[in-house]
């Protein structure tokens, strides 16, 4: 045996298990020719290494979603592979459901295993299962986990050498029948009241109850993503760049003398003779740290929480107190999940996108954020700049940008053909999460920001240097002065900032400052940098969900909305 | 006892699912999530201006749009 598909309902604990089995090398890719994402790791087990696909979620092999074609095609593509086995990942305290796969697995007449996870929660849901009986009935092995405490793991890797295929035989189209059958005989269930969690979470989903709760959660989150976001800033990143990283800099800055191109590209300008690290815009200067010292700690802060949120079950919560209201704009409840993503990053938020089942809720999810949703770099950049002019004036740019999410995503609606398919969707309860699987999911979100961001701001802070020197930025600012000066009234050098937007929108919002703009033209700036086009990232990525034309409608529509937004916005500061 | 579309369902009351009206991927659909005929199933809550519809069946719950609510047909149980 070399390979193991785990597979199984979504949230049945499958990526915990996942986590469980393999080790700190996890690799996500995409299904060729397809942007479904999976994870695959690998077990070591007496000398052994078998690789572990952790195969999209799925509740049935007859494919209702892309997902769920996904896991058909994996399944397929180990139809010959002697050395494959499936490890079936069924939630114990819903096994009639469950079950409904497991049989369509045997069906099939591959080599598996069932692995029964919640087994400790069977207990307070009043299940009770006769697990000799369902093997007897099955005819594969059956093992019990519990995901959360790693109970059952080690025994299920020992017993991987009993897979075996079933035998049974039924009629697949009285499959329910057959369930029916193996339920009478394995499973007791005893009535119980409600626990308080379910309370908690049925008052969550109540029609006037959800909201303010709803309101709370998102408060406290962003509070503690504020809190620990400035902690990490002020105790850490801030003295590291302060006490370790300024000297070295003064020391190389006085072997440059002080000036000059290599001084001024490496450390930049000195502002009052030392490093300012916004200011300056040099390369080891202002390059390192806009990236790790002022973005990457909300970008930490930012996905634990929303991790935490997302892992305890609650934003299939939200998503549905919010699905009449997101169908307005032409899309359901559950793309509050990517538009909360791109907060983060736009990047993973267009991946997230893809959560979404028809071309048209893609294309409007994907634009309204790209236009409408400013990523955590640029937010702690408007915040610390805009900020010097009162809370006022942060409130206007995030009201107008949230302003500008509605309306569009309402014209959007009512001017792109088709219907947005209805909310359909599972509520998984309440549950604490398993805080080694979040900080792995954490690692892989801001890993992409660590491996890309650093790069293209050094890039950014390199291309605006060479921009200055070469003289091109006052051709192309004298090129654009009617559209930046006649609508949006800001200086002609604030087109240098709108250049660099492209590459990085935090080094872009951080040039703004030596411009010494007035209040409103610090709102326009700030909201014309958002709106006007996703960072170079985002529409790489963009280009490959949507599609070369899809993408240019959606750039079409990207720069005529800041046309339109930023005049107006100029003319009524 | 009548058959009703499922929104037609108050909260906390219990039905027995009858039929889907909406072809076979929407039945499809439906029953991959166990929501087939002669499941037991108890509705939960529903968000106001015909908003989605959420339902109990066995340990786990469902929620789903009310123009899917409204091509579920089901059947009261009358409380004990």
């Amino acid at each position: 045996m070399n390979k193991i598909l785990l597979i199984g309902n979504p949230n049945v604990g499958k990526s915990v298990i996942f986590s469980r089995l393999t080790g700190v090398n996890v690799i996500a890719s995409n299904y060729p020719g397809t942007t479904v994402g999976f994870t695959k790791g690998f077990l070591r087990h007496d000398g052994k290494r078998i690789e572990i696909i952790d195969v999209p979620g799925t509740y049935t092999l007859d494919p209702t979603s892309r997902a769920e074609e996904v896991a058909v095609q994996m399944l397929d593509d180990i139809k010959d592979d002697e050395q494959a086995i499936v490890l079936n990942v069924v939630d114990a305290t819903n096994l009639e459901r469950n079950l409904h796969l497991t049989l369509q697995l045997i069906q099939r007449k591959i080599p598996m295993i069932v692995v029964l996870n919640f087994w400790d929660e069977c207990k307070h849901t009043g299940v009770s299962i006769n697990v000799e009986k369902l093997v007897q009935e099955l005819g594969v092995p059956v093992f019990t986990t519990c995901g959360i405490t790693g109970e059952g793991i080690k025994h299920l890797v020992d017993s991987l050498d009993q897979v075996n295929v079933s035998t049974l035989q039924f009629d697949p189209d009285n499959i329910w029948n057959e369930i029916g059958l193996i339920i009478d005989k394995t499973q007791k269930l005893t009535h119980r009241h409600h626990t308080p969690w379910e309370r908690i979470g049925d008052a969550s989903i109540h029609p006037i109850a959800g909201i303010p709760i709803a309101i709370i959660i998102l408060a406290i989150s962003f509070y503690i993503i504020r809190f620990i976001g400035e902690s990490i800033i002020g105790y850490i990143a801030e003295p590291l760049f302060d006490k370790l990283w300024t000297p070295v800099l003064m020391k190389i800055s006085g072997l440059l003398g002080g000036s000059g191109f290599f001084h001024d590209i490496l450390l930049g300008k000195l502002v009052n003779g030392s490093i300012d690290y916004v200011e300056s815009l040099g390369l080891l200067s202002t390059g390192l740290f806009v990236p790790l010292g002022m973005v990457l700690p909300y970008i930490i802060s930012f996905y634990f929480v929303l991790s935490f949120v997302e892992d305890s079950g609650y934003l299939p919560r939200l998503g549905i107190l919010i699905d009449k209201f997101m169908h307005k704009l032409g899309i359901h409840g559950l793309a509050i999940i990517p538009m909360l993503l791109g907060v983060g990053c736009n990047v993973p938020g267009a991946m997230a996108t893809r959560v979404l089942e028809t071309k048209r809720e893609r294309f409007i999810a994907a634009t309204l954020m790209a236009i409408a949703i400013p990523c955590m770099a640029q937010i702690a950049m408007i915040f610390g700049l805009v900020g010097e002019y009162g809370v006022g004036a942060i409130f206007i740019v995030f009201g107008t940008l949230f302003v500008v999410w509605i309306i569009l995503g309402l014209i959007l609606n009512t001017f792109m053909k088709g219907e947005s398919p209805e909310i359909f969707v599972e509520i998984p309860p309440y549950r604490f999460p398993y805080i080694p699987g979040l900080l792995k999911k954490v690692w892989m979100r801001i890993h992409w920001f660590i491996k890309e961001a650093v790069p293209f701001v050094m890039l950014g802070v390199l291309v605006v240097n060479i921009l200055y020197f070469s003289g091109i930025i006052q051709f192309i600012g004298n090129l654009a002065a009617p559209v930046v000066k006649g609508i949006f009234g800001l200086p002609k050098d604030a087109v240098g900032a709108l250049v660099i937007g492209f590459l990085r929108k935090d080094v872009a919002v951080g040039m703004l400052i030596p411009l010494g703009l007035s209040k409103s033209q610090m709102i326009v700036s700030s909201v014309v940098l958002t709106m006007y086009f996703p960072c170079i990232a985002t529409f790489a990525v963009l280009l490959k969900e949507l599609g070369i034309k899809d993408m240019l409608k959606s750039a079409g529509i990207m720069i005529l909305s800041t046309i339109i937004v930023g005049g107006i916005l100029n003319l009524i500061l | 006892m009548n058959r009703i579309p499922l929104i037609e369902l108050k909260k906390g009351e219990r039905a027995i699912i009858v039929s889907h009206h909406g072809g076979r991927v929407f039945g499809n659909r439906m029953n991959s999530l166990g929501l087939r005929p002669r499941a037991v199933i108890t509705k939960i809550s529903s968000q106001l201006f015909r908003g989605p519809v959420t339902i109990q069946i066995g340990n786990s719950q469902v929620a789903l749009g009310h123009g899917m609510a409204r091509r579920i047909f089901v059947k009261r149980i009358p409380d004990e």
